[in-house]
């Protein structure tokens, strides 16, 4: 089995008083594509933040490439690449000029020529002269597939990508996902769609309560039953909730 | 040099952007317009105190135009989340800070600079045998207002009240460069030499230093979390 890309062993997060995660153990290898699940409020988000340096964890240990999370950040952030349902894409520039911004700032050579490839790539070479404010909602979700990929990451974390997208928009998202999974890769994709999920994973896992509770390959997972356990645990977690409110009140 | 293309990228994404929406400096030269107008109204034109006026009218509108355009800068990066796309790349944050502030001292240079003749002909100043002493205070004020604006905005951009906070925030710590700008002004107005208001570009220079110093080493915690 291959080394681990990354690393993540006693995560915690806590914001005051609310603990977001509460001792997150995780390994994913090089190819390995995690889908995670979990109601809001899971710490879901707050796992790809803390993954992709975007805030710093209370206590806990994450290696990503090799590279410590709290001692080598910069070098960190070009082994990943963040799509999130926030496109990170300036609506009053076009989407060459989103793409080689980014190219520039993270250090790619001939930033034009590769932010051209990526767009055509990403099946936008007819808009690339467009400013992002006229693009659909769909279009700048692909867009921002190819500010993630400019750098060519190792490593891709997707928060809830399919947000606000249709059913045309979301399907192409899918198969651009699927093109992303090229075995070299590792990507955690968080999502509430379950259908989508499990056909892009070779891993399952569901988050509660800033706990990971369930983490399995995607071929030890019945459809069915895996439904019925997420269900279960988030209607569990929903009733700890209102049982905590109650308290509370 | 790496970090140098850093920030010509930031600061010539927001040029771009400001060349082709001009919000930033429509919203700011309005309001100088507004101000200028206004008082232009109130005081009459050939009365001997309106020459005392002047720098202080002067100021009062390039200092709240000047938060608006601060404003506006900030929240473009809050659209579409891009300012986390910008801390999510291997760049030092103040990178992202110096950028920034490059494009901010521009535009509301800018915005003073179209200003002035203005100022010049509804107040009747004679400005052309004082313009280089009065370019020297307004570009180190305004170095100074941007450098702290710059910061404080970011500080700002996430709050729901953040038109009043920044203002609140803000003249505090910039009442020795609003200070120093106006006596200057004045100073240079009444066509008296360097050596009269040399004090006050000390004050200036000293807070545009400190202030330049301690944001860039502080933008890295405001931004974060």
């Amino acid at each position: 089995m291959a080394a681990p890309l990354i690393q993540v062993a006693g995560l915690i997060k806590n914001y005051g008083y609310i603990k977001a995660l509460r001792g997150i153990d995780l390994e994913l290898a090089p190819g390995d594509f995690l889908s995670l699940f979990g109601p809001n409020g899971a710490g879901k988000s707050t796992l790809i933040r803390l993954l992709s340096t975007q805030a710093k964890p209370t206590s806990g240990r994450v290696e990503i490439a090799g590279y410590n999370l709290a001692e080598d950040t910069l070098e960190l952030r070009h082994q990943i690449g963040v799509i999130s349902h926030a496109s990170y894409l300036y609506n009053s520039l076009t989407a060459l000029e989103n793409i080689k911004l980014y190219a520039s700032l993270y250090g790619v050579e001939k930033p034009e020529r590769q932010a051209r490839k990526l767009i055509e790539q990403v099946g936008l070479a007819d808009r690339m002269h467009h400013l992002v404010r006229t693009f659909s909602r769909g279009m700048q979700q692909r867009l921002s597939i190819a500010r993630a990929l400019i750098h060519q990451p190792r490593i891709i974390f997707l928060d809830e990508p399919y947000t606000g997208l249709d059913q045309h928009a979301a399907h192409l998202l899918s198969e651009l996902l699927n093109q992303l999974n090229d075995g070299e890769r590792t990507i955690i994709l968080i999502t509430h769609n379950l259908n989508r999920g499990l056909a892009l994973a070779n891993q399952v896992a569901i988050l509660v309560q800033g706990r990971l509770i369930y983490h399995q390959p995607r071929t030890d997972v019945n459809e069915a039953e895996f439904e019925q356990l997420y269900f279960q645990h988030v209607s569990q977690a929903g009733q700890a909730g209102s049982g905590l409110i109650n308290q509370l009140a | 040099m790496k970090f140098v293309k850093q920030v010509a990228a930031i600061a010539w994404k927001d040029i771009l952007s400001e060349l082709r929406t001009k919000e930033m400096l429509s919203s700011m030269l309005i309001f100088c317009l507004l101000v200028i107008v206004i008082f232009n109204i109130a005081f009459d034109p050939g009365s001997s105190y309106l020459e005392e006026l002047v720098p202080g009218i002067l100021w009062v509108a390039f200092t709240f135009a000047g938060t608006l355009g601060l404003n506006r800068s900030m929240i473009s990066e809050q659209e579409n989340g891009c300012l986390q796309g910008l801390l999510l790349c291997p760049i030092d944050s103040s990178a992202i800070y110096v950028g920034k502030l490059v494009g901010n001292i521009l535009f509301i240079l800018l915005a003073e600079v179209i200003i002035l003749p203005l100022v010049a002909v509804l107040y009747n100043v004679t400005l052309l045998p004082v313009l280089v002493k009065l370019l020297v205070v307004i570009g180190l004020s305004t170095l100074g207002f941007s450098a702290v604006g710059t910061l404080l905005s970011a500080m700002a951009v996430n709050t729901r009240t953040r038109e009043i906070l920044l203002p609140i925030l803000l003249f505090p710590v910039e009442v020795p460069v609003i200070i120093a700008a106006v006596k200057s002004t004045a100073r240079i107005l009444q066509g008296e030499p360097w050596s009269e208001f040399a004090l006050w570009l000390k004050l200036l220079i000293s807070f545009d230093v400190i202030f330049l110093v301690l944001c860039f080493l502080t933008f890295e915690y405001v931004i974060g979390e």
